[in-house]
């Protein structure tokens, strides 16, 4: 069918062409710059004259950050949380996820369950509180007060409890007149089936321990022990003395190659590759996340 | 026989299972609520523990009501909160709106793909970001404001415009990720609907009123109620992150006063009082909202 066009819905188009497309600048236009930053000299950057290109091109503060031990430490530190973080997230999620979705008449307690799964959701201890139990269960200052806490994460646990429900109840069944054990019916039959919901719920995870700051800021004292993010949260509150500091450089002219801004610039942008990388896929299982997380049980 | 016991075994199976995630939260949500209960009612200190230090009673919550730092930041919560539940509902409604009406693919694409980006970010990046381009000397903004003969404008240090630039970042973080509702919600409504008034004579914009608008009405007003169970958080991570010294007068917020109060003056019962108050209010408008939802939309969690 063809549009019928009069000029006042010509004019409106073009203002909304580029009306959205001013949007999608303010998006973009912030980060291009830090980018175009992160490449400039300093001698540019400091005299606020780069705007998007990168002018006196130099890979200096890049070379300055890979040598930067801190930085590989938190980097390290991160990889660590990522790695247990991750997949007890996801184990604990099915496992709750699974009984719970079965129907009050089978699984008849369930909806006591339920109430003390939902309530953790809308009542918050505080952060004193979960703090102290941290302290005294002596885990500061290990990998495991950034995992533990939040290991159980309800909302992911609703969604994976959805995606179940909708499974034919016939599959089940099924199984059980062949004899099987509920543990099989899950990890055999259920979660292939549950694919995408698993994988949509391994991005938010990842994306979960990936940006988290506050917990590394609260419960590692010692800064080695901080993950990327609470890292760079430290960088942004530095001076830039204490920065260029930071690295025990042997020249005195690599040094004056960079500066503060340019190694935050830097910094930043080693950071989010990772993000940049996942991006299709966080782009495609988010959404899917958003629509299926509102889908009623 | 045989038969009786399998059914038996899956069904402590299906308990075994519901337990370990269950320990868990029993151990980092349920004790420290229980904890935290005592510890706001007691005079708490490190050395005797939470059983060894003594009751007293509603002190510190007497004293909340009388702390000007504790007033202000309840005040400034529900003025940033409620700001930036109307921005991030109309602002995403209006761009959803808007790239309806886009139809070439490849632009509509595009403009999804990079508005969706630093909604993936974290609150620290993108204050690095943000201290970055809003420097009041030189700041990629401030430059281009300047194009247009507007003086330099204090975004992060001026309390006559912080909270301000509190609710257009956090829009601008989010708009892109919540427009995607919406759109969804767009594509639910039944082409018929707009050939019927299409062939009645309606234009364009009379279709938006009174086929679009009211198409999403119910998804809005749900939206709407369920954003009231968060309206005393205004963003911890976005505020601690942006935030300094100077404009604590309109910016500091329940949850920095509660990190402050608590981890850097070591006002441990002081700042556990604050936050359950915090949560006990919460709790109320979180049930009565869903409640509401429930009720006049239909809508259960669970």
């Amino acid at each position: 069918m063809r549009e019928y066009y009069s000029r006042g819905r010509i004019v409106f188009q073009v203002l909304n062409y580029l009306f959205i497309g001013f949007l999608t600048l303010i998006c973009i236009v912030p980060v291009l710059h830090v980018l175009a930053c992160s490449f400039s000299s300093p001698a540019y950057a400091d005299a606020h004259l780069v705007n998007l290109w990168p002018k006196g091109f130099t890979l200096a503060a890049y070379r300055f950050v890979m040598k930067s031990s801190q930085f590989w430490a938190a980097f390290l530190v991160t990889v660590k949380r990522l790695l247990i973080g991750v997949p007890l997230n996801l184990l604990l999620t099915i496992l709750a996820a699974y009984p719970l979705s079965k129907e009050d008449t089978i699984f008849r307690q369930r909806k006591y369950y339920m109430w003390l799964y939902m309530f953790v959701m809308i009542f918050n201890a505080g952060l004193v509180p979960t703090y102290l139990l941290v302290k005294d269960l002596g885990l500061i200052d290990t990998v495991w007060a950034l995992v533990l806490p939040t290991g159980v994460n309800v909302f992911n646990i609703v969604l994976i409890m959805n995606f179940f429900r909708g499974i034919p109840r016939e599959i089940e069944e099924s199984a059980l007149v062949d004899g099987a054990m509920q543990h099989t019916i899950l990890f055999k039959l259920y979660l292939p089936l549950a694919a995408p919901s698993i994988a949509t719920v391994t991005l938010f995870s990842f994306m979960g321990h990936w940006n988290s700051w506050m917990d590394g800021r609260i419960y590692m004292n010692n800064m080695t022990n901080y993950p990327l993010q609470t890292y760079l949260q430290m960088m942004l509150e530095s001076s830039d003395t204490v920065i260029l500091n930071a690295v025990s450089f042997d020249a005195l002219i690599e040094k004056m190659m960079v500066s503060g801004q340019n190694i935050r610039a830097a910094q930043l942008f080693i950071s989010i590759l990772p993000v940049l990388v996942l991006y299709p896929f966080l782009q495609r299982y988010f959404t899917t996340g958003l629509v299926m997380g509102s889908v009623k049980g | 026989m045989k038969r009786k016991k399998i059914l038996d075994q899956n069904y402590i199976l299906l308990h075994v299972m519901v337990w370990i995630p269950l320990i868990f939260i029993l151990v980092f949500n349920y004790y420290p609520m229980i904890s935290g209960f005592q510890i706001a009612f007691k005079d708490y200190k490190p050395g005797l523990g939470i059983s060894g230090s003594s009751w007293v009673g509603l002190a510190h919550f007497k004293e909340m009501f009388q702390t000007q730092d504790v007033i202000r930041a309840f005040r400034n919560t529900l003025i940033i909160a409620i700001a930036k539940i109307v921005a991030n509902l109309l602002v995403p409604i209006l761009v959803a709106l808007l790239l309806n009406e886009i139809r070439v693919k490849w632009f509509k694409r595009a403009v999804q793909t990079i508005t969706y980006l630093p909604y993936f970010l974290s609150w620290v990046i993108l204050a690095s970001i943000l201290t970055n381009i809003l420097a009041v000397d030189g700041g990629i903004v401030n430059r281009a404001l300047a194009l247009f003969q507007i003086d330099p404008i204090f975004f992060l240090g001026d309390n006559n415009v912080f909270r301000q630039t509190l609710v257009m970042t956090d829009v601008w973080k989010n708009f892109g990720y919540n427009t995607i509702v919406y759109l969804a919600a767009l594509t639910g409504i039944d082409p018929a609907l707009y050939e019927a008034v299409t062939v009645d004579g309606a234009g364009r914009w009379r279709q938006t009123l009174h086929i679009t608008l009211p198409g999403i009405s119910m998804f809005i007003a749900l939206m709407t109620i369920l954003s009231v169970g968060s309206i005393l958080n205004a963003g911890f991570d976005q505020v601690f992150n942006l935030y300094n010294v100077s404009v604590y007068e309109s910016g500091d917020i329940i949850d920095t006063l509660v990190y402050r109060l608590g981890l850097q003056q070591y006002r441990y019962s002081f700042s556990t009082a604050v936050g359950m108050f915090k949560s006990l209010i919460s709790l109320i408008l979180i049930a009565g909202s869903n409640y509401m939802a429930d009720r006049f939309a239909g809508y259960r969690v669970f």
